[in-house]
């Protein structure tokens, strides 16, 4: 027996700090992310965008503050609130010499799915059911990353958490992946994207949270012109 | 779904190594390699220095384990695919069990080669006491196997990983060492010595079920950054 989905509609950050050592990378952090919304985690490299996504996907503890996931924290929920969360990173979290049937199996077996259907229709959403058994190191990088965000998604989470996921993609692959987010928000997921591409960012978010050492410097409805705004609050982008 | 879980990653486990033999492979042809070149340093005219067999098997046991565990958490650092088990709702000790079980199951596959190949080369009579030498093996490898399993998931984001893991793993494993080879040296006297053995694979036990209980009471705190 697997355990009860767990289901909200709202994570709040309540002042979230994380240090490592002395260096802070989150300090004071405090952000409500609402089903339906894709909000964009805006900021330099080092800002703290992953170390955010780390820890709304439990893999990180903050060092003060609290994540609740609708009403509770993290620890009040246990393993069950990893059955709500889905997470593509830059590292696409894929077993190379498995082939992608098997890496999507294990996975789907791993989160207590009936494996057959959904990974059939997974394969079939990657566009990869004539590759399904040929092992993932013989993929392209957009192939690749059809398919860890299909594995992201297997479980159907209501929080999905994106980590950099256009990073290596050419202007098609992109587009399918914004889609893929603006479907999600639509069918109610609370859709989280970090990244530092403002182009991509622009016209897909539809709230923005600028980060910058750490510290959040706004969070705002998405404004068209996203750059302007980044460049203003952030500096030269 | 603990079971589940240790033998879905267990599994997962087997179907990559099926695929590329690589682990196995490297592990044997290390200890291998180890045992022929002691037995060209400790076997002259046909006859091995007393008790050397003894301390070469638990050498090559502990090296080519060393060895594996590097390369069994190198694959689950390449695509970050630890974070992937991590983030699954199951329970996280379950995904060391998985794991640990993944080890036995290869340092066990080497044991069959080399106890036999330890007993050709140091004319050992490794065999007298064939129940008391697999106690020994077993408790052995499950002590060295449950310390080495943690420690290697740890490291696996350190960048000085491949020179921490020995530095941490064979301090704390020298109990389980010094009790394989004074144990197994014991069956390797003249006339075999099983009460000498018999304590010796009682230390190992105790040893076992320390660290396998306290392996899986951290391994989640540990593993959460």
């Amino acid at each position: 027996m697997t355990d009860p989905r767990v289901d909200f509609d709202s994570v709040q950050l309540l002042d979230v700090s994380r240090h490592f050592g002395r260096r802070r990378a989150l300090s004071h952090i405090s952000l409500t992310l609402r089903s339906g919304e894709i909000v964009g985690l805006l900021g330099p490299n080092g800002a703290g965008k992953s170390t955010l996504i780390t820890t709304l996907a439990t893999l990180a503890a903050p060092s003060s503050g609290e994540v609740r996931y609708g009403n509770q924290p993290a620890r009040a929920l246990g393993a069950a609130l990893r059955k709500s969360i889905g997470l593509l990173a830059h590292e696409l979290h894929l077993y190379l010499e498995l082939s992608a049937r098997q890496n999507l199996t294990f996975f789907a077996e791993l989160y207590g799915l009936g494996t057959r259907g959904q990974v059939d229709a997974a394969l079939a959403s990657a566009g990869l059911l004539e590759r399904a058994d040929d092992p993932v190191h013989g993929f392209s990088r957009g192939m690749r990353q059809r398919l860890a965000l299909e594995r992201a998604l297997l479980h159907q989470p209501r929080l999905v958490l994106f980590d950099e996921p256009f990073t290596g993609l050419d202007d098609r692959a992109a587009a399918i992946v914004s889609d893929r987010l603006r479907q999600l928000a639509a069918d109610g997921a609370i859709v989280v994207l970090a990244t530092h591409d403002l182009d991509l960012a622009d016209g897909l978010v539809t709230r923005a949270a600028l980060i910058r050492d750490g510290r959040l410097l706004a969070d705002e409805p998405a404004p068209t012109g996203l750059r302007t705004r980044y460049r203003a609050l952030i500096g030269r982008a | 779904m603990f079971v589940r879980t240790a033998w879905l990653v267990l599994r997962k486990d087997f179907a990559i190594e099926a695929r590329s033999w690589e682990v196995l492979t490297t592990t044997l042809f290390f200890a291998t390699s180890c045992v022929l070149v002691f037995a060209f340093a400790f076997v002259k005219e046909g006859k091995a220095v007393e008790d050397a067999a003894a301390g070469i098997l638990w050498i090559a046991i502990a090296f080519s384990g060393t060895l594996a565990l590097g390369r069994t958490f190198e694959r689950e650092r390449y695509g970050e695919t630890l974070r992937a088990l991590l983030l699954a709702p199951a329970p996280r000790p379950a995904l060391y069990v998985g794991k640990l079980l993944g080890m036995l199951a290869l340092l066990g596959t080497a044991e069959v080669f080399l106890v036999p190949m330890v007993a050709f080369l140091f004319q050992a009579t490794l065999f007298s006491r064939p129940l008391l030498l697999v106690a020994l093996l077993s408790g052995g490898t499950i002590g060295f196997s449950a310390v080495g399993t943690l420690f290697a998931a740890m490291l696996v984001r350190a960048r000085s990983r491949d020179v921490l893991l020995p530095i941490l793993l064979y301090p704390i494993t020298i109990p389980v060492i010094i009790a394989g080879v004074r144990g197994t040296a014991a069956l390797l006297a003249e006339t075999p010595d099983e009460a000498t053995a018999t304590m010796w694979i009682g230390i190992l036990a105790a040893f076992d079920v320390v660290f396998v209980t306290l392996a899986l009471w951290t391994f989640e705190p540990l593993m959460t950054e």
